[in-house]
């Protein structure tokens, strides 16, 4: 479902990683690991066509949901409607925004403003988006901050279910989330020793 | 918004030249396109950065939405937002500044024309200042010099048998209009890295 062969990513004329390879298939799931800084965002942004390949092949045909540190929800509308904003937008129906505001534990939530919203109820929206989206491919960059326990066993819960549906998720996390990757990388900018950070 | 403005500068601009109705006839026709101008960019820092910041404009891409796209549909809202409010508000401007009928005529058609210009530059300006720190006022400093020929063709239409103006000013709408979507769409993906 998505190749990448030899990645590499310049930010600022910084070459931040090179050589990044990994193949997924339907059903596969991917952490992407690594401190801070080291590109694994723009890892990210990069498989999301938001930046340009610098090196390397990258091939990714499924339609892809995104949570990011950006909400990209309006403000001023109700959560139900802020997210049908982009259901539309993704041509899925209502039905699928109000599942997944169940799913996440926000369906008491759905009349209030966005911007009443807490730091954890924003994420839990943005990963709503995701989940309505029926995206088969998710990027989740630190999808489990400012979660609680509860919310973060509502995240692991949801993406069990989206793998065990056949779909693929790339995750950037640097704390481990509840769930079981098939397979994780450790970006690493270049020039740096291999231990620097073990 | 813009409508307040116009009505405000068109009442204020009595007071800075005097209440003589030879002059005002003369040189309000030529204030509104000035008011009309400054009511386009009044808005520019709103126009695309909160989008940007937001995330908006990054989730739109991941939906194969093309900045272009983008940006065209910014310039419909934001012509739709201020170019009939203006329109409509140059009536009772045009009754404050005493200008006669057919300068009026003339005036609103040149603002029919020439408001689209005006949106083009406002999202251009707006897109290529997306981010940057103070960016109204660079915004005003980039689009400003770019609205020369409005302005020319605009207040130049004014005057009588002037119809070559007119259509010199529905070009330029037409120019700007065209490259703007291009122009601001490349400045968005631009802006991204």
């Amino acid at each position: 479902m998505v190749t990448a062969h030899q990645l590499g990513c310049v930010r600022g004329g910084r070459l931040l990683f090179t050589g990044v390879s990994f193949a997924l298939a339907r059903g596969e799931s991917l952490l992407l690991r690594g401190h801070n800084g080291v590109g694994k965002s723009s890892l990210l942004r990069l498989i999301a066509g938001l930046l340009p390949v610098f090196a390397g092949n990258l091939s990714a045909f499924e339609r892809m949901a995104m949570c990011d540190e950006h909400l990209a929800l309006d403000e001023n509308r109700t959560l139900a409607g802020a997210l049908s904003f982009w259901a539309h937008m993704d041509g899925v129906s209502d039905n699928a925004v109000s599942a997944a505001l169940e799913c996440y534990a926000l369906t008491p939530l759905r009349d209030i403003p966005v911007r009443m919203l807490s730091t954890g109820q924003r994420k839990r929206a943005a990963l709503v988006r995701v989940l309505a989206s029926g995206a088969l491919l998710w990027l989740l960059d630190e999808p489990g901050n400012g979660l609680d326990a509860p919310s973060l066993a509502l995240l692991g819960a949801a993406m069990q279910a989206h793998v065990a549906n056949g779909g693929c998720i790339i995750a950037a996390s640097h704390f481990n989330l509840p769930f079981a990757f098939t397979d994780s990388i450790t970006l690493q900018n270049p020039g740096e020793p291999d231990d620097a950070h073990l | 918004m813009p409508v307040a403005f116009l009505l405000l500068v068109a009442s204020l601009f009595p007071f800075a030249v005097g209440p003589d109705v030879r002059l005002l006839g003369q040189t309000g026709g030529g204030m509104v396109w000035i008011a009309a101008l400054l009511a386009a960019l009044l808005p520019v820092d709103r126009l695309i950065t909160p989008d940007r910041d937001a995330g908006v404009l990054d989730q739109l891409a991941l939906r194969g939405i093309s900045e272009e796209i983008v940006a065209l549909a910014k310039m419909i809202a934001h012509w739709i937002s201020f170019g009939p409010p203006l329109i409509i508000a140059a009536l009772p401007a045009s009754a404050l500044l005493k200008l006669e009928l057919p300068v009026i005529m003339r005036l609103e058609v040149g603002l029919l024309l020439g408001t689209p210009a005006l949106a083009a530059l406002g999202i251009l300006a707006a897109a290529l200042t997306a981010g940057v720190r103070s960016a109204s006022a660079l915004a005003g400093l980039l689009a400003l010099p770019l609205a020369i020929p409005v302005l020319i063709f605009g207040a130049g239409s004014l005057h009588e048998g002037s119809h070559g103006a007119l259509k010199f000013l529905a070009a330029v709408s037409l120019v700007l209009v065209a490259l703007t979507p291009i122009a601001a769409g490349a400045a968005l993906r631009a802006g991204r890295e």
